[in-house]
């Protein structure tokens, strides 16, 4: 049965007529047109579909609407403030590390959420903290690159 | 300019109302809507004419560039971006000729009803034929351009040089800028010209844009979730699309029951044979009606006898090895008769899907009896006369425009959710969207052949190859000639009857018969205990691939690392010619005997494709073939029985993943004695072989089936 559902995403508080099993990657896409967050698996392998809820990464393609409520949503669109790009999506820009760019969105917001946690992280914990996101381009050396880069961002 | 914006096809109803125009005229009215107020240049190859079908202009003027009255200038061209640059390299090319910065040229793609039809993407084609073309468009304009100045002037052109967009005459000092004579009303009759061919480009030395790494030009808007991928187009009132799937390939439908989805609140049901879908407002209404109806749909079942365990013996068994390609020269009786030394393998290879991040989307709408799609194939023209023929429409009534796709790898050359689309669009009545999901992709989705290689080869007393007989049947004839000099050679390429869908891969066939013919030139240099790099060596007369050879392995240092091997660890090399590039690898695996177990630990790969258009691409594509050449070569395999998939899943299906990655060192070499050739495809064919050839070093154990997956059963 089709419900009202109050969700905040990207700081605005919006409002959608669903019914509740929908995944919220669906919702995101077909009726909040946030057409960032990518579909790529399904089932959780791939992290194409990847926001932050409440700053943590979550796949939205196995979590049912009804589960964000209540929480921030923070989509690829979000992260910017503005024009002012996130260090993380510069860092990308100028790693060139994107090929078709499809995965891109779950990447970098799964890396922001790391350098939050961990604004320093060796290699070897950028490969653990994101080898959940699948690159079919296999662009992964310079994803890493682009993690590095942006936390010395943060460093400087 | 984002040339993907829906909101502009709805100019579609009037570009046809006025049909009388010209085409000419029809394009330049799009141009004027889609750029602004412009002035076209008409400048094109006739080839992109000839080949466009339209038939108006066959080998006269056509639009390939087109400068707008702000200075700034609008590229068009048949190609598709689906990661591997040709958006930056495109925009280079004309920028390079034009001599103005790469941010004054705006490329549009793949658009059918603005750019010329330049071929389906594929085959490592854009670098060595449409950049030349655009090259030569844009030195042409340059050339009209200077041209038109002196005329004004009354000068001589060959006193004029063009920089940043302006023209000049170093004697009087006198300038004009492009945006200067882009208001001439000369403009538009002066470049009605054709290319010209006489018109020289500028040589590698004097590169100035081309040979930089200039980054995507729509990077930015794929890093904040802006750019559109066929599977984010929207339309207004569009509908979401599902299409019935037969439980095995090939079943056809004998029932179905379409009442109960029918029966749903907003959910259009369509049938046509045994093509069911259905589309509703939201994915999972249509999802919820597809279940309704998968429910009751009754399929006769084909009899699949192959599985992924037989399909080996299967295409032996169908091999039409009467009719095969069969190359060579000497005689290999005769070779083989003299040989001191023969020996006979045979190896195989796995079926394997592109799974592409993308799966296949697109977007139909139609108005009146004018189609649009938005769709993520790597033929625009392609899928044009796929829908043309679908549905009996001319082309002039079909309009097809390929957003920036989310990756292909040769993949998506078919556009099968472009006609899904449409025909669930017209029963609509209403634009809608088919995306296929992950399990669709991998099971409708056209895969790389398995094949099964046959090689045997003798040695002369010396050592040294003088009989190779190399049959490769299923896979194809990319790169199945041997580079290596050999007396007497019979190479042949045979069909046979593929239990699945197949089609083109990254490389094509060239990594099956690259596998085969470096694992096995590994095993003759073993029988004859060389070196594999001496061994190579003695046989290789290809200059351009002893130099990435020799490259490679000194990078690797591969002739130290060989004398002090620690048990537990095995080095490889491999090398390989295809599309006019060269490559080379050299492969470090760390084996654990007890387990059976091996891993990649560092790939050293050393490339060479002519000049380089873009190095900071070329590193991205040369990555992703390795990475990619690591998925095929250790793990994936498509699982199959009875006609259907067993592992249509990213969870069941590995990919190569961040953890998976070994140290990766890439070294180019510059040729510029060569024209640029593709670097998306070759630097993939190295790997598989030298991992095999690692594995041996370390273990004595040959590997001979890709995916190699370990040791086990295999002595270890
Ligand atoms: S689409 Fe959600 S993890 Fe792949
Ligand atoms: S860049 Fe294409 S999938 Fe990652």
């Amino acid at each position: 049965m089709s419900e009202t559902i109050r969700l905040v995403v990207n700081g605005t508080e919006r409002t959608v007529q669903t019914v509740e099993q929908r995944r919220l990657l669906d919702v995101l896409r077909e009726d909040l047109q946030l057409t960032g967050t990518k579909y790529g698996c399904g089932e959780g392998q791939c992290g194409a579909c990847l926001v932050l809820l409440d700053g943590k990464p979550t796949r939205t393609c196995i979590l049912p609407v009804s589960a964000a409520v209540g929480k921030e949503i923070t989509t690829i669109e979000g992260l910017a403030k503005g024009n002012e790009l996130d260090p993380v999506q510069e860092a990308f820009l100028e790693e060139g590390a994107m090929q078709c760019g499809y995965c891109t969105s779950g990447m970098i917001l799964s890396a922001s959420a790391l350098l939050k946690e961990n604004p320093h992280p060796s290699d070897e914990e950028i490969v653990s903290a994101m080898n959940g996101h699948i690159c079919r381009c296999n662009g992964y050396p310079k994803v890493v690159g682009a993690i590095r880069r942006a936390a010395e961002k943060g460093r400087s | 300019m984002k040339k993907n914006n829906p909101n502009r096809s709805g100019q579609n109803g009037e570009l046809e109302a006025n049909s009388q125009l010209s085409e000419f005229a029809l394009r330049r009215r799009t141009f004027l809507q889609v750029v602004g107020t412009g002035v076209m240049i008409t400048v094109a190859g006739p080839r992109a004419r000839a080949q466009s079908g339209r038939g108006d202009t066959r080998n006269a003027v056509s639009a390939r560039l087109f400068l707008n009255r702000d200075g700034t200038i609008t590229a068009l061209s048949g190609k598709v971006e689906e990661g591997q640059g040709p958006r930056a390299e495109l925009t280079q090319a004309a920028a390079e000729e034009l001599r103005v910065s790469a941010s004054q040229i705006r490329l549009v793609m793949a658009d059918t009803e603005l750019v010329p039809d330049d071929g389906i993407t594929a085959g490592s084609r854009t670098t060595p034929r449409n950049i030349p073309e655009m090259r030569q468009a844009a030195a042409t304009a340059r050339e009209l351009l200077t041209e038109l100045a002196a005329r004004q002037w009354e000068v001589s052109p060959t006193a004029l040089s063009v920089t940043e967009g302006v023209v000049r005459n170093s004697s009087t000092g006198q300038k004009v800028s492009y945006q200067d004579l882009a208001q001439s009303s000369e403009l538009e009759s002066l470049f009605e010209n054709a290319v010209r061919t006489t018109t020289t480009v500028t040589p590698v030395a004097d590169w100035k844009i081309l040979g930089q790494s200039l980054p995507r030009p729509n990077a930015r808007d794929l890093v904040t979730g802006a750019h559109q991928f066929p599977s984010d187009i929207r339309r207004p009132g569009m509908l979401y699309g599902k299409v019935l799937r037969p439980p095995s390939f090939g079943a056809p439908l004998e029932s179905v029951d379409l009442s109960a989805a029918q029966a749903m609140d907003g959910v259009v049901v369509f049938q046509e044979g045994d093509f069911v879908g259905t589309a509703a407002s939201t994915t999972h209404q249509a999802e919820e009606a597809l279940k309704a109806i998968a429910r009751t749909a009754k399929w006769k079942l084909p009899v699949h006898r192959a599985t992924h365990e037989t399909v080996y013996d299967h295409l032996r068994e169908h091999a039409r090895r009467s009719d095969g390609r069969v190359n060579g020269n000497g005689s290999v009786e005769e070779g083989m008769a003299a040989s001191e030394k023969t020996l006979s393998e045979t190896y195989t290879v796995a079926y394997i899907q592109h799974a592409p991040m993308e799966p296949r989307a697109a977007v139909a709408e139609w108005t009146d009896e004018t189609l649009t799609v938005w769709a993520g194939c790597d033929g625009p023209f392609r899928a044009q006369n796929d829908l043309r023929e679908a549905f009996g429409i001319p082309a002039g009534k079909v309009r097809v425009i390929i957003p920036d796709m989310g990756g292909g790898f040769g993949g998506k050359h078919s556009a099968e959710a472009a006609v899904e689309a449409a025909r669930l669009a017209k029963a609509a009545g209403k634009p809608v969207s088919v995306r296929w999901t992950r399990e669709e992709e991998f099971t409708w989705a056209y895969s790389r052949p398995a094949s099964v290689i046959e090689c045997k080869a003798g040695l002369d007393k010396s050592g040294h190859c003088i009989a190779w007989d190399f049959t490769n049947i299923n896979a194809g004839g990319s790169a199945i000639d041997t580079p290596y000099s050999i007396a007497n050679t019979q190479i042949s390429s045979v069909g046979s009857s593929p239990p699945l869908r197949q089609g083109s891969y990254r490389c094509l066939g060239a990594t099956a018969n690259n596998f085969a013919r470096e694992s096995f030139m590994d095993e003759l240099a073993a029988a004859t205990e060389a070196d594999p790099l001496e061994f190579r060596l003695a046989h290789l007369q290809n200059e351009r691939l002893r130099a990435v050879l020799q490259e490679a392995a000194a990078k690797f240092k591969w002739t130290d690392r060989r004398k002090q091997l620690a048990s537990d660890r095995g080095i490889g090399l491999a090398c390989g010619t295809e599309k006019n590039s060269v490559v080379a690898a050299c492969v470090e695996v760390l084996v654990d005997k007890n387990k059976g177990t091996f891993k990649v630990t560092e790939i050293c790969e050393a490339f060479e494709c002519g000049p380089i258009l873009n190095p900071s691409n070329l590193l991205s594509q040369v990555h992703g073939c390795i990475i990619m050449g690591l998925g095929g070569a250790l793990t994936e395999e498509m699982e199959f029985k009875d006609g259907s998939l067993l592992n249509a899943a990213f969870s069941r299906y590995r990919v190569p993943r961040f953890r998976d990655i070994p140290k990766i060192d890439v070294h180019f070499l510059e040729n510029h004695s060569i024209p640029p050739a593709g670097g998306g495809e070759t630097p993939i064919i190295a790997v598989a072989p030298a991992i095999g050839n690692a594995v041996f070093a370390a273990t004595g154990i040959r590997l001979r089936a890709m995916p190699m997956r370990g040791l086990k059963g295999r002595g270890a």
